[in-house]
């Protein structure tokens, strides 16, 4: 009897939480629709303009200066690049790089959101909606720039796709591979260029295609491949972690042009250009010799008119860009120069050390070149 | 119905129950219509803000990229429905084989489930509650990661008798090359099953007469057998040659490969799926009551006939339809294959989605074909399922 | 034939542990082959897991990352709001056992069992706070457990009362409410991880497409054709396609369907993607309920004056869902498992984590151990959760009319 009477009400607390958790929902629901109202008001005062701008221009940065953080879609599993470590924080280039976005805007690096996004489905997420910015080891290329709903904004990394073996196998160039199998990931250009350049070179060979970039390498240090192909960065990245980095080589071969940078949706010019000029502010720091540790220094005395440019001393350029003037100054004190993002991560210190070579300033004989502040 | 019909003149229509019904079947069927027309717009104008439309012409386009295993020819320069067609094949091979395989199994488990040895009981009691527990894309890439790519490399190849070689790029094994005698050989094949399958009709019908159940199956395969064997020997050279893999260098060449994302996925799937039908077919054999068992030993029948016989055709009707469904689960589940690189039709074309970035056609094509196999295997265990229950009556 | 039952077997039948073997194991050639084989398998594979488990596999990787595995990057900071909302549940769950099943022996079983659990793993190696925390946690079920003895009405009423807050209670706990550094800061939807995003996913899954499987079954009944074609058209599309692909939809596809601007949470957007999955299922296990209750019952309800609405909610649904209770727990420990499936839309849930996890430098190679773990943690909830279903089973007596 009792036993029934417990099963009974066994039942009402299930369907009491059933009820409960109903109700539950909502709060977070509504929360979350207050910030959606916030948003769709922004294109409506754009259209009220005298002038009106271009649909969309503007957009953007309002809709995350009114969300207060940006977001911005992250790879995480490149280390170097975009990677998540055991204390949960995210680490890379591409990732300080959204830092300095969310400095320039906000004037603070932490208000950053990172998603990570898979290879798949980033362009889509960009194109929702769902991150401002995507900022994940992405490859300048025609149809991603047109098709793919998006701009590519700068280069942040030159890089070109390579192929990783292992030594004293005798192998030294694509040719040995053939009949062998390559470890890929899918949905990236590297899949593409690999069956381009081996059709061109003749060279039969069986892909073993993986999801994501952690499947990929585990395949190959598994000895599943042959050998396993990525962007030079990535191989070098990767080659670190590891378990003999000694026991494998980067064959001398060089299969494609990989610039990597940031890259925005269509349709906002004003949030393109912020996202550009992050990216030249970085860059132009590095060839005044402004640094995160000097910048107070180098603001209360710029060396010359272009770095007052720069940090705001000297005309409206952050204003130009709907930011405030010391957009830059924000950048480079609170996440540094090009060289400090980029030692912070690949430098010599690092596990992921890659030589800077293409990254290095044009002139240091690199192809690093931003445009003149003015 | 006189009644009510007399009744509606009385009724105002706004209490007229069929007219609300019918009003309110109006309301619910605008309110979709309107939902999914306003959920159409909004995508055809985000697709156009980017320049894009939706359309199935792209899978004309070309596909760029290889794949690395298929029953078609497809190569790089092959269109992207090729691709998508190679992911379907490789998604028919999988279930196929998986669906046959667990069957397998699972009887084995089922039937072992209910064994009157204790031990036998207990293991397969404890597989079922392990497998059932587990969550399957957790197993597969375990299985896959942790199972198939730890096995030996290359160099260190485990051999198996029969030079079965199992090495982290496969199992690979001797597989027979059709030579020219083979087309012979492949008529005689089918005179062979002509012959069984006539062999069988005469004993089912003399099954009938006599009311003798002869063992129809065993004698019709028997017959086959020895056609096959014959016809081997008949034709002037053997139409199948022996490939032997043989160990060169960083690979294997020759035999048949079975790549370990083939073998992880196929495994996985069957070693999962044999748990929930070893469940299926043990309640189908406990569904049979005791006492036709009993009264099948009563008049006679051995242990064997009495499951060939009684027990067995009793257990179909009960198993078929969750059979079924499980069958169409390990179908589904095979689009885990992402999971594990095998090029099956969700991941190949999850690659094209990437490629051309056409996400709303390809989600949309993916889900119609998936729902073809279900239509499709729903209808063909229904009419399976109608027809045993004929036989029954 | 009762008579014929209680009859005792005579005492030559208990065997000897040997007899006993002769009987069962050995009674014949071919039951003999089949012991031996058995006892092989159990022996090769116990002692290769066990010498896997205790000498060859390197734990370090799950006791490093155990907070990344369990609660994803929830800042450790606000870890305490996690640990609040679990006491307060455990103290209603005290609660609840000692009111509703205070005399059963499965209820005290039970509580015995919950009450062990936290003790048990505070002795593991882990920080000291934890440890009081996982003590905190047995303590308020032990205090649940003795202020709901009474077992008053009105202790019923408040404790009811108290099952429906705590959802509520806990996902604000959990979200936050002020923006930047009061007291409960917002954590966003992207730092919730780990088995906490798969337990969230799963509750919100089972919470919503509840009701909404009902109404499904409903309309799939409905004598109106249209609502009818509709249910049967949702119900048969959403079965006969891979979740995978309905996940990837929700992904990709419903950010498309919104006007320009709004944008749900990839998180939500998984959440609806199950959701909108299970519902179709639990539909159909439903309906199997409402096809079970008699038409006897829908007449004598009609007889009484209550009207459709009145005999669905007081008559049938309450019948028909006790019926289908097994089926529909059984319904969302699939749903459990599916979770999984949104670690490939890129969703740091346990198993999304587990992957970033073996990305770790220091980690490389270990796959068997951290998806091993995981799914002994999958297993374990599973398992659990169907021993508590059995239990339900037998003691509301379903399935013997």
């Amino acid at each position: 009897m009792s036993r029934k009477i417990f099963s009974v009400f066994g039942l009402l607390i299930v369907a009491s939480m059933v009820l409960a958790a109903c109700g539950g929902g909502t709060p977070a629901a509504g929360t979350e629709r207050i910030v959606e109202t916030v948003i769709v008001e922004v294109p409506v005062a754009g259209d009220a303009a005298p002038l009106p701008p271009p649909a969309g221009y503007g957009a953007t940065l309002a809709a995350v200066q009114a969300r207060g953080v940006l977001i911005c879609g992250v790879n995480s599993q490149v280390p170097g690049f975009g990677y998540i470590d055991a204390d949960g924080n995210f680490s890379g280039i591409d990732v300080d790089y959204c830092r300095a976005l969310a400095a320039a805007i906000f004037g603070d690096s932490t208000k950053v959101e990172f998603r990570p996004v898979t290879a798949a489905e980033r362009f889509t997420a960009l194109q929702s909606g769902e991150i401002d910015v995507l900022s994940r080891n992405t490859t300048w290329s025609t149809v991603r720039d047109t098709e793919l709903g998006g701009n590519f904004t700068a280069t942040t990394f030159y890089d070109g796709q390579g192929m990783m073996v292992r030594a004293g196998e005798g192998i030294t160039t694509l040719a040995d591979l053939a009949g062998g199998t390559i470890c890929v990931q899918t949905g990236t250009t590297t899949e593409l260029n690999l069956a381009d350049v081996m059709a061109a070179a003749g060279i039969a060979y069986t892909p073993a295609v993986f999801e994501d970039a952690d499947s990929t390498f585990a395949a190959y240090a598994e000895e599943r491949c042959d050998a396993v192909t990525t962007d030079k960065s990535g191989l070098v990245s990767r080659r670190t972690v590891l378990e003999d980095p000694s026991a494998h080589v980067i064959l001398d071969v060089t299969m494609s042009k990989e610039p990597l940078g940031p890259m925005v949706r269509h349709g906002d010019d004003q949030w393109f250009d912020i996202a550009q000029w992050t990216v030249f502010a970085l860059i132009s720091a590095e060839e005044f010799g402004v640094t995160s540790a000097n910048v107070d220094a180098a603001k209360a005395n710029p060396s010359n008119p272009e770095v007052a440019r720069l940090l705001g001393n000297e005309g409206d350029l952050g204003l130009k860009l709907g930011l405030s003037n010391d957009w830059a100054y924000n950048i480079i004190a609170q996440v540094g120069n090009y060289e400090e993002v980029y030692n912070r991560s690949l430098g010599p210190d690092t596990p992921t050390y890659i030589p800077r070579g293409l990254n290095s300033l044009y002139t240091e004989g690199g192809l690093l070149y931003a445009p003149p502040f003015r | 119905m006189a009644q009510s019909s007399s009744q509606a003149a009385s009724i105002p229509i706004w209490r007229d129950e069929r007219y609300l019904k019918l009003i309110a079947q109006i309301v619910f069927a605008v309110v979709v219509v309107l939902t999914a027309n306003y959920l159409y717009q909004n995508m055809v104008n985000g697709l156009r803000q980017q320049g894009t439309t939706l359309g199935f012409t792209f899978l004309g386009g070309i596909a760029g990229f290889d794949i690395s295993e298929t029953l078609n020819d497809f190569s790089r320069t092959s269109a992207y429905w090729q691709a998508f067609l190679a992911g379907l094949y490789n998604t028919l091979l999988v279930s196929i084989v998986g669906i046959v395989l667990s069957t397998i199994l699972g009887i084995i488990l089922g039937v072992a489930r209910l064994s009157i040895n204790p031990l036998v009981r207990w293991l397969s009691a404890a597989y079922l509650e392990i497998m059932r527990n587990l969550s399957l894309l957790v197993f597969l890439i375990f299985w896959y990661l942790g199972v198939f790519l730890k096995l030996p490399r290359v160099r260190e190849a485990v051999e198996w008798p029969g030079q079965v070689y199992l090495t982290n790029r496969g199992i690979v094994m001797p597989w027979g090359l059709p030579t020219e005698t083979m087309p012979m050989y492949r008529t005689i094949l089918i005179i062979g099953l002509c012959l069984a399958l006539a062999l069988g009709l005469v004993l089912f019908l003399r099954g009938r007469q006599t009311g003798k159940p002869p063992l129809t199956l065993l004698w019709s395969t028997l017959a086959l057998i020895l056609v096959a064997v014959i016809g081997w020997f008949v034709v002037p050279a053997a139409p199948l040659s022996l490939d032997l893999p043989v160990i060169q260098g960083l690979n294997i060449t020759g035999g048949k490969t079975f790549t370990p994302e083939f073998m992880a996925l196929v495994s996985g799937l069957v070693l999962y799926t044999a748990a929930f039908i070893g469940e299926v077919v043990r309640s189908g054999i406990q569904a049979v009551s005791r006492g036709q068992v009993e009264a099948a030993r009563a008049i006679g029948l051995n242990p064997f006939q009495t499951l060939r016989l009684v027990v067995f055709p009793q257990a179909l009707q009960v198993i078929i339809p969750p059979l079924t469904s499980q069958y169409l689960n390990l179908t589904k589940n095979s689009s885990l294959a992402i999971a594990v690189g095998y090029p099956d039709l969700f991941y190949v074309s999850n690659t094209i989605m990437n490629q051309s970035g056409r996400a709303v056609e390809m989600i949309s094509l993916v889900m119609l074909t998936y729902l073809t196999f279900s239509l499709i295997t729903s209808v063909f265990m229904n009419w399976y399922n109608a027809r045993i229950l004929l036989v029954e009556r | 034939m009762a008579a014929v039952t209680d009859i005792k077997p005579p005492l030559s039948e208990r065997p000897s542990p040997l007899g006993w073997a002769r009987k069962y194991l050995f009674n014949s050639l071919g039951n003999s082959l089949l012991t031996i084989f058995s006892i092989w398998l159990i022996y090769t594979v116990g002692i290769g897991l066990l010498r896997w488990v205790f000498t060859q596999a390197e734990w370090q990787v799950i006791a490093t990352n155990l907070r990344l595995i369990l609660l994803g990057q929830y800042p450790i900071a606000q870890v305490w709001r996690i640990w609040l909302s679990l006491l307060l549940l455990a103290f209603l769950i005290g609660n609840s056992l000692a009111i509703w099943g205070k005399a059963g022996k499965t209820a005290k079983r039970f509580g015995a069992g919950l009450v062990a659990f936290p003790l048990l793993l505070a002795l593991t190696a882990i920080g000291a706070e934890s440890r009081g925390w996982l003590v905190g946690l047995s303590a308020m079920l032990i205090l649940g457990w003795y202020l709901g003895r009474p077992a008053t009405r009105t202790l019923r009423r408040v404790v009811a009362v108290g099952w429906f807050i705590w959802p509520p209670i806990f996902l604000i706990l959990l979200r936050g409410t002020t923006p930047a550094e009061g007291v409960l800061p917002i954590v966003g939807t992207n730092l919730w991880g780990g088995l906490l995003l798969t337990f969230l996913l799963t509750v919100v899954g089972i919470v919503f497409s509840f009701p909404l499987g009902v109404f499904l079954a409903l309309g799939r009944r409905s004598e109106l054709r249209i609502v009818r074609w509709f249910s049967i058209g949702y119900i048969e599309l959403i079965r006969g396609v891979p979740l995978i692909s309905i996940l990837f939809m929700a992904q990709l596809m419903l950010p498309l369907f919104l006007p320009a601007g709004i944008t749900i949470d990839r998180v939500i957007r998984a959440m609806v993607g199950i959701t909108l999955f299970s519902a179709a299922y639990l539909a159909e296990n439903v309906r199997g309920g409402l096809q079970a209750i008699p038409k006897g019952q829908f007449e004598a309800a009609h007889a009484m004056g209550l009207n459709g609405l009145q005999t669905m909610s007081l008559i049938v649904l309450p019948q028909a869902l006790r019926l289908v209770i097994p089926i529909l727990v059984g319904q969302f420990i699939a749903l459990f498992k599916d979770t999984a499936l949104v670690a490939i839309v890129g969703l740091l849930d346990i198993v999304g984590i587990a992957k970033t996890v073996l990305a770790q430098p220091d980690f490389l190679g270990l796959q068997r151990e951290v998806y091993a773990f995981v799914s002994l943690l999958y297993w374990v909830f599973s398992y659990a959760m169907s021993y508590v279903a059995q239990r339900l089973e037998i003691s509301l007596g379903v399935g013997q009319r």
